[in-house]
């Protein structure tokens, strides 16, 4: 049952992602900002986490679920610490994912970076 | 002729009627919705291995980090993406993706300001207006905490 409320959900989340892209002409970093402000956003207000529990990875592997991390961490941490937290706690919490894609995109550069410059989804 | 991902995103606007819109969201949602459920399924094995809902959580993001970055590596990844739009965008793999195709097509402009400076090129905005947005909410928190007493 886990697996379809996160098969649900988290197709949902990249449909509008891609309604933006089609409707809207946003790039796709401005979709990914957009994605992570609204998820530091309705985690504030208290909607993530229900919908986080209900669905899981549904919830949590969209780049929402980035931004609801942030602002759990820094919820948590005001709460232990007090101001400070609204420094500390964001990064804290997701501390492992960024710092994942970091070491892992410079491995991929040191490994599988070509000397020619090629179009890519990014460039 | 080589075209970047909002390029041909324009271009294809331009020429196709509104089925396209109805065949990428599907896409989409079918990749995207798939790539939750390998993330539900690493969630579930690490929480099997006996680690806290936190770590778990952790866990998944890193692993579904490194296989992005993989596929990313031998050109996969973006061919998936090609397919799928904000499927392959949308998902925690696709900032992985974002993180390490320029790191690695930037690998021209030397590790300093080539790589180390354009691995941050789409992640850069993503952490700033995250941990601005975070950080307005912690100090309304706070403020709020205080007023309750």
């Amino acid at each position: 049952m886990d697996y379809l409320w996160a098969f649900l959900i988290g197709g949902a989340f990249c449909a509008v992602g891609q309604l933006l892209i089609d409707l809207t002409a946003m790039t796709p970093a401005r979709i990914l900002v957009t994605y992570v402000v609204s998820g530091v956003f309705l985690g504030a207000v208290g909607v993530y986490e229900p919908l986080a529990e209900f669905a899981g990875a549904g919830a949590t592997v969209p780049l929402t679920g980035f931004g609801y991390n942030l602002a759990r961490g820094v919820k948590e941490a005001v709460q232990s610490d007090g101001l400070v937290g609204a420094l500390t706690g964001g990064l804290q919490a997701c501390a492992g994912g960024i710092a994942a894609a970091v070491l892992f995109g410079l491995a991929a550069a040191v490994v599988f970076g070509r000397g020619d410059k090629t179009a890519k989804m990014f460039g | 002729m080589k075209l970047t991902e909002s390029e041909y995103g324009r271009l294809a606007k331009l020429r196709s009627p509104n089925s396209n819109v109805l065949r990428n969201t599907a896409m989409a949602f079918l990749v995207g919705g798939a790539i939750c459920c390998a993330g539900q399924a690493l969630l579930n094995i690490y929480k099997m291995l006996g680690t806290d809902e936190i770590t778990a959580g952790t866990l998944t993001s890193v692993t579904l980090v490194f296989l992005s970055a993989v596929m990313t590596g031998f050109g996969l990844y973006d061919k998936i993406a090609k397919h799928a739009g904000a499927g392959t965008l949308v998902p925690i793999t696709g900032f992985a993706n974002a993180v390490v195709s320029p790191a690695m097509e930037f690998k021209t402009e030397g590790y300093v300001l080539g790589v180390g400076a354009k691995i941050f090129i789409i992640a850069g905005p993503v952490i700033v207006y995250g941990l601005a947005a975070s950080a307005v909410y912690g100090v309304i928190l706070f403020i709020v905490r205080a007023m309750r007493g």
